[in-house]
């Protein structure tokens, strides 16, 4: 359901919503949290008094519609800021609200303890109801009422609803799957569920709160970027209150709407406008990306992140290793090996055997196998294989299993098989011998494949200046060979989860970043110790406890997409300032020359742009000044793009475009307002 | 090529030429790594340990140098005030010289110890020679603060993690007599051999072809000379300053002089590249300083060879360059580059009147004043262009989508609380003082109308130039404003003081609470801070913050001043 949502930046139905919240927004109690535009409404608020000043009867000011023009203007440029916030945050929370819908109240099926008639009594409730530590039960075809952990029993479980994806997932109680969520729905058996958060306080409540605004605050980054814009806000306030007596000794009265228009015009509405936008459209994103974050300062730090710990598998190779390559004994048929091995593989439903029958490209029909038995893996035997009704025997196995039958029946163990086993092993492949009555006739390699695709996305993380770390139970040969061909940085082989939190911490001690997925509880400490912890929604509650981000796809390539949504996050940020500071230097070219043009004639050769009056000039800075915050917001929302190459590079590319834009395109923006606007004023 | 275009290449050259080593010399020397001077210093640095009970290698956390700082500036506050209003009857007073009124001699220490030297009475009747001496005194003191300082912040911005920025007392006596005594000695006796007096002696006198009998003040000039000019002090001996000609006697001595403007505060940049280990860093920052420092010198220089498009229409032929104001011996180019020297850096020593430039050339002597960080003075230079580099870092770094650092440590809010106070401390104290006289001027100019030999645009700047000079610790002054009274001697030292410790704290704070952060090694994602790209932000962040911020102001005196006489 949430990857269906529409990508469309403005909705209408989402506009009106925006629209109405442009206004209550106004409210200098809500405004006051953004200083730069808290100073806007205050200049709009002098503005409609020196309105009411001129019908009055005040001379001075200049003319009424004049006067009226630069206050709707200004008005015009705090609703632009305030539907920038709205159409974030209704973004943010129609995202949320899909979500939200698959947890509408659903029966439950709560057990009482000790109920009106019996004990462990079940009677259906409403799930506003149910609190933390209840219990309820499940059957097939119920929706899961509350996010719980599954305490007895096992089930197949529909979560399409969260994540979109149709395949069903089993769930059982213990273990690293015990984790359910609300608004799933069970398919097969039952189970028996303890909730684990109150009412209202899931991850998902959590972060539809933080969308909404009520418990977002601002990151550390933010404050720090509010306070760079606050002190311009404070020059440009001396700047414009001192000018007041530099005009007095000139002789040059200055009116009250050109000292406003150009405060206005030279302090950051623009970043100012946009910011708190940027910020929630970050949030959006990750929420788009399927990612609940438990902060905004997660998003952020994840930006900045210098190593990621992953898993081989499911991350860097497919689940399981596939069967590559037959590699018969001397004087072995091949075409008969291969027929063998399948055979052998027949009843083998594990993914490797599926994929030696795949790779032997045999119909399974064609083989006559009544009246055969076939031999199940055990530990003990560590062999499995079938026994065909005409005596034929054949097994597969690990090398040395396989050896121990050879040797124990008389036969020798072919040279040149034992040499292809080693061979396999060095190239972090898994052989797999095959026996016939007990004489070796070949062997099976195994490799892991590597996902296609994924040595370039840790290219793509390598030039962002991020680590990678495989972490995976192989023994270090096998594992330094994967890592070697997926292209990771770093890899820590036959891995305990305590390895991962030393080298967390390792990592850490050298002032890096570190961020790491995972779902079991004995991931949980190393998923707190992580600067970023990304759990997946099927692990367990102790895992989502102690990540500050919980993935609802389980996709652990997702990290990846994590740190670029960050990286936009913050160039989205930097860019937009940049172009906010650059817009003055045109700014100043209109409105300076505009203020003092009628006592020193001379000042004329400043207007470079030739504006056609002072009006005029005034005018046209405050209405690019203002619009120029619409036509950023679809900027705003979906983020600069992140391109990977190099920190100076990057730099350069978004100076030319941003910095230099910034002076150049206020220049022709101004100049071109200001050929309308001269047809009035 | 012209010979005066050519005289100041060579000027500038040299000045490059010599900070090189000199910078190289001035980082051991801060490192506590052994030079050649030892033999001969390492005794008298040893002497004003012992004396003063100084630990030179207990090191201090930035809070113990600030307060080291501040506490040793407030005793020499004390004292010089004492001195200047005790003059006339202290002794070494040959000339008879009175006192100093008590809003005079604030107005004088406050300039001395905050390294401006902003001379609101005259050297050779306003001061005693004892008065000369501890003002002598203060030249060293002032710069050695300023060097102190930014040798505690070099300290603190190398790779590692510590509150241990080194000690200031050891900073501070070494910066004298390590930097300062040699190179004045240098120069003092460099101008000695040049004509300039030094002596104990009263008035001289000799009776002129008229038979007119005159006067002729001398006293310890070539000293006193020789540090004004290397500390950025600019504080002359005589009134005229170094357009005096016993200041400054010939074309060689102006070359001495005005290499010792702008040598130390280059040197220091080679230094901080020296000591971190970190040339190219070095360099852009250099680079930076130069590119800013040509843009103002080379339009001031062709504006001042041109002339005056005034005398022009009169048909006056000025195949010298504009001449008011200035020295035969110097010449029109030699006086516009002496005049964007002094000013970028905090100096403001001259040898040609400033009120009489070309109008812009006016303007970029304030706006050299203005940024007053492209070179800036000795240490304070790079301290305000630290606050500039923490703003670029900060902006570039979201701009590339990284948490912004700067060689290794994050800044984050408080660091940027401190930048963003310091950044327009400069632009507020300028902006509301010269509003204020604005204010009284254009509500009562009969009143105050002793203030300006020239109302009008030109008036406006002579106001603007005297704030501008005091907040950057400068110096010098459009010297048509009539400053020796009470309301300008207080309000430019409230100025003084302000603008002088402030901008000193707000740095050493800034790297303090940086050195204490963990050391982040620098990865591929790491935005490089010694590349040219860094540099143009730096420089984009200079000027929209520094110098468009005073745009209006200069569109209502030089700019409406140049325009209107064009």
């Amino acid at each position: 359901m949430a990857k269906k949502s529409s990508n469309k930046l403005f909705e209408p139905a989402l506009m009106k919503e925006a629209l109405k919240q442009s206004f209550v927004k106004l409210n200098p109690a809500i405004l006051v949290h953004n200083p730069v535009m808290f100073t806007v409404e205050i200049g709009t608020v002098i503005m409609m008094a020196v309105c009411i000043w001129i019908i009055t009867g005040e001379k001075s000011q200049g003319g009424l519609a004049y006067n009226l023009i630069v206050f709707i203007i200004l008005l015009l440029t705090l609703l632009f800021a305030n539907f920038a916030e709205a159409i974030a945050e209704a973004r943010g929370k129609a995202q949320a609200d899909s979500l939200r819908k698959t947890r509408e109240d659903t029966p439950a099926k709560k057990i009482f303890a000790v109920g009106d008639i019996f004990v462990n009594e079940v009677k259906v409730v409403p799930s506003s109801q149910l609190k933390k530590g209840d219990l309820f039960i499940c059957e097939a075809g119920d929706i899961i009422p509350m996010d719980g952990e599954i305490i007895e029993g096992l089930a197949t479980i529909d979560e399409s609803a969260i994540t979109g994806e149709s395949a069903p997932v089993i769930r059982e109680a213990g273990g690293d799957k015990s984790s359910v969520t609300g608004g799933t729905k069970v398919l097969s058996d039952k189970i028996k569920v303890r909730v684990t958060t109150e009412p209202g306080e899931s991850f998902l409540d959590k972060m539809i709160a933080l969308v909404e605004g009520a418990s977002r605050q601002k990151t550390p980054n933010e404050i720090a970027l509010t306070i760079l814009l606050a002190g311009f806000t404070i020059i440009f306030i001396i700047v414009c209150v001192t000018l007041k007596p530099f005009g007095d000794y000139a002789n040059t009265p200055i009116t009250i709407a050109a000292f406003i228009s150009l405060f206005v015009c030279l302090i950051p509405t623009t970043i100012g406008g946009l910011l708190s936008a940027i910020g929630i459209a970050g949030m959006d994103r990750a929420l788009r990306a399927n990612v609940i974050t438990k902060s905004g300062k997660a998003v952020e730090t994840a930006g900045d992140l210098d190593t990621l710990l992953l898993d081989k598998t499911g991350t860097i190779t497919i689940g399981n290793r596939k069967a590559t390559n037959f590699w018969p004994a001397n004087n072995i048929d091949k075409q008969n090996f291969v027929e063998a091995c399948a055979l052998a593989s027949l009843a083998d439903e594990t993914p490797e055997g599926k994929s030696i029958v795949e790779l032997a490209a045999v119909n399974p029909n064609t083989f006559n196998t009544n009246g055969a038995r076939f031999i199940e893996f055990t530990a003990e035997t560590r062999t499995s294989g079938i026994d065909m009704p005409n005596g034929l025997k054949i097994r597969k196995g690990a090398f040395d299993a396989i050896r121990n039958v050879v040797l124990k029946s008389g036969n020798t163990f072919p040279a040149e098989t034992e040499q292809k086993v080693k061979e396999i092993s060095s190239n972090g492949g898994t052989p797999l011998v095959v026996s016939q009555n007990q004489n070796v006739i070949g062997v099976i390699e195994l490799q892991d494949i590597i996902k296609p695709g994924i040595q370039e996305r840790f290219e793509r993380l390598r030039k962002m200046g991020v680590k990678t770390v495989m972490v995976t139970g192989d023994n270090p040969l096998t594992a330094k060979y994967i890592a070697e061909k997926a292209g990771v940085d770093d890899f820590i082989a036959e891995a305990k989860p305590e390895d991962k939190m030393n080298y967390i911490k390792k990592e850490q001690q050298g002032g890096k970043l570190v961020a790491m997925m995972g779902d079991g509880t004995n991931d949980a400490p190393a998923l707190a110790q992580a600067d970023v912890g990304v759990a997946m929604n099927s692990g367990t509650q102790a895992a989502k406890e102690a990540g500050n981000m919980v993935d609802l796809d389980n996709d652990p390539t997702k990290l990846i997409e994590i740190v670029e949504i960050g990286k936009q996050l913050l160039m989205t940020r930097g860019t937009l300032t940049t172009f906010s500071i650059a817009n003055d230097v045109a700014k100043y070219f209109a409105i300076v020359p505009a203020l003092f043009i009628a006592s020193i004639p001379g000042l004329q050769a400043l207007n470079i742009m030739k504006l056609h009056s002072p009006e005029s000039a005034i005018l046209s800075a405050v209405i690019f000044n203002a619009i120029v915050i619409p036509l950023l917001i679809p900027l705003a929302l979906r983020g600069v793009a992140y391109k990977p190459i190099g920190a100076s590079a990057l730099l350069r590319r978004n100076l030319l475009i941003y910095g230099f834009g910034g002076v150049i395109v206020p220049f022709i923006g101004i100049k071109l307002i200001d050929v309308l606007v001269s047809v009035w004023f | 090529m012209n010979s005066e275009l050519l005289g100041i290449i060579l000027i500038y050259v040299t000045t490059v030429l010599l900070a090189i080593p000199l910078g190289k010399y001035i980082g051991k020397v801060y490192e506590g790594k052994p030079t050649w001077l030892d033999v001969i210093l390492s005794p008298v640095d040893k002497f004003f340990f012992k004396a003063s009970g100084i630990k030179p290698e207990k090191e201090m956390n930035w809070k113990q140098h600030l307060l080291a700082l501040l506490t040793i500036n407030f005793v020499w506050f004390l004292f010089s005030m004492f001195v200047l209003m005790n003059m006339s009857w202290l002794p070494l007073n040959p000339d008879k010289n009175p006192s100093m009124s008590a809003d005079l001699a604030f107005n004088t220490t406050v300039s001395f110890i905050s390294n401006t030297n902003l001379q609101h009475y005259s050297g050779e009747s306003g001061v005693s020679y004892l008065g000369q001496l501890i003002l002598m005194l203060f030249q060293f003191i002032s710069a050695g603060v300023g060097m102190a300082a930014c040798a505690a912040v070099f300290n603190a911005m190398k790779e590692r993690t510590t509150e241990k920025l080194g000690n200031f007392y050891n900073y501070f006596v070494k910066s004298c007599t390590r930097i300062l005594l040699p190179l004045s000695i240098v120069i003092a006796l460099l101008l000695l051999f040049n004509g300039t007096p030094m002596t104990f002696k009263g008035k001289d006198q000799f009776v002129s072809l008229q038979g007119d009998t005159v006067n002729v003040s001398r006293g310890p000039a070539a000293a006193m000379v020789a540090i004004k000019q290397i500390g950025t002090n600019g504080g002359g001996f005589f009134g005229a300053n170094s357009s005096h000609p016993l200041e400054n006697p010939n074309y060689f001595t102006n070359i001495v002089e005005n290499v010792s403007i702008i040598l130390i505060p280059i040197a220091l940049v080679f230094a901080m590249g020296y000591m971190l280990k970190r040339k190219k860093l070095a360099w852009m920052v250099f680079a930076v300083m130069t590119v800013g420092f040509l843009s103002f010198v080379i339009p001031s220089v062709f504006y001042e060879m041109k002339g005056s498009d005034n005398i022009s229409r009169l048909g006056i032929s000025q195949n010298r360059g504009s001449m008011e104001g200035k020295e035969i011996r110097f010449g029109a180019a030699a006086s516009a580059y002496w005049g964007i020297t002094t000013t970028v850096t905090s100096n403001g020593s001259v040898n040609a009147m400033h009120d009489s430039f070309t109008p812009l050339t006016g303007m970029f002597a304030l706006l050299g004043m203005m940024v007053n960080s492209f070179y800036g003075g000795v240490g304070v230079g790079f301290l305000n262009f630290y606050v500039y580099i923490i703003i670029a870092v900060f902006i570039s770094g979201l701009m590339v989508g990284r948490t912004p650092e700067f060689l290794g440590k994050k800044i984050e809010a408080k660091e940027m609380k401190i930048a963003t106070i310091i950044a327009l401390l400069h632009t507020l104290l300028i902006l509301s003082f010269t509003a204020l006289s604005s204010h009284l001027y254009a509500h009562d100019p009969k009143t105050y109308a002793a203030w300006l030999n020239n109302p009008g645009n030109h008036g406006f700047s002579e106001m603007l130039y005297e704030y501008t000079s005091s907040s950057a610790n400068n110096g010098s002054g459009f010297e048509g404003l009539g400053d020796g009274v009470p309301f300008w001697n207080i309000t430019c030292g409230i100025v003084m003081i302000l603008a002088r410790y402030l901008p000193i704290i707000g740095p050493v704070a800034i790297a303090g609470i940086l050195a204490k952060k963990k050391y982040v090694p620098e990865s591929a994602g790491t935005l490089k801070t010694d590349t040219s790209t860094f540099g143009i932000m730096i420089f984009a962040v200079i000027m929209i913050v520094a110098a468009l911020s005073f745009f209006p102001a200069l569109a209502l005196g030089p700019i409406a001043e140049f325009f209107t006489n064009k």
